[in-house]
């Protein structure tokens, strides 16, 4: 009945991904003294000037090229989507308007903002969390 | 050019960890915002792997008089919870419980060159600018 794909849970993959994002936000913070929120990024590598923009764009391009790079190893990313296109452009309106209106994302409140036990990242976090768990339950149960 | 080069490895070392631990995939992320059946429970792993190493690490450079290429921390102070931020949060949500994108994975997921993905983005982007234009010019 249901068709959504499923995917094997995967601990120890999960807990090296984290390593190196949490790495990642070390290591930005340590040497441009910046949070590592890629709703941030993302939107002021459009809307900032100049070197403000630059090394946003240069955060972004290496997103680009890890997967680039990581396809041409091991021969391939899986995406699966799991909704339809008009769904999506519903989804990414609201993940980029939102993101903006609540300062951040799963990154910077969710990894950077947890670990500094900013209290607006811990409410935004379990928000986030617990409305993203209400949303796919409603579509797929009800 | 040593900015954009330490900015360019930083990019590199998050996307990694996001195609390594699967969560460029949003199946997988949908399978771990559904609690019932075959739950995935590996997007708890990935942020919990992530803090183990950001709540010291981050502790540790903020001790720090400043950052190696810049002239001080930009790490932001306020501390007041509003409006903005539960409903702004609650609307990201929503889109990440239909899609299971965040903006990361979204990013990363662009190199798959599929339509849907590129659908996506570009909405994506139309709702930071949306936003961007819309907030009063004096915040």
């Amino acid at each position: 009945m249901e068709n959504w794909t499923s995917t094997p849970f995967e601990p120890f993959a999960g807990l090296a991904g984290g390593l190196l994002i949490g790495s990642s936000v070390v290591l930005l913070l340590y040497t441009l003294g910046r949070i590592a929120g890629i709703s941030g990024i993302a939107a002021g590598a459009m809307t900032q000037q100049g070197s403000e923009r630059y090394w946003r764009l240069a955060f972004l391009a290496g997103i680009v090229l890890s997967a680039v790079l990581y396809i041409a190893f091991t021969g391939g990313m899986q995406v699966q989507t799991q909704m339809g296109s008009a769904w999506l452009v519903v989804a990414g309106l609201l993940v980029g308007f939102g993101t903006r209106l609540g300062s951040g994302c799963t990154s910077g409140h969710g990894v950077a903002g947890l670990s500094r036990l900013s209290p607006r990242s811990i409410v935004a976090t379990l928000t986030f969390m617990c409305a993203a768990v209400i949303t796919t339950t409603i579509i797929r149960h009800l | 050019m040593r900015v954009i080069i330490a900015s360019l490895i930083c990019g590199l070392l998050f996307g990694l960890g996001l195609l390594i631990s699967g969560m460029s995939n949003p199946a997988r992320v949908l399978n771990f915002l559904d609690l019932s059946a075959n739950w995935d429970a590996t997007l708890a792993f990935v942020m919990g792997g992530a803090i183990l190493v950001a709540a010291p690490g981050m502790y540790w450079v903020r001790k720090r008089n400043k950052p190696l290429f810049a002239d001080k921390f930009d790490i932001p102070t306020s501390t007041t919870i509003d409006a903005k931020l539960i409903l702004g949060s609650a609307a990201f949500g929503i889109g990440w419980g239909i899609s299971g994108f965040c903006p990361g994975p979204a990013v990363v997921a662009i190199a798959s060159l599929q339509a849907d993905v590129l659908l996506f983005v570009g909405a994506m982007i139309v709702g930071m600018l949306a936003q961007h234009w819309l907030k009063p010019k004096s915040a």
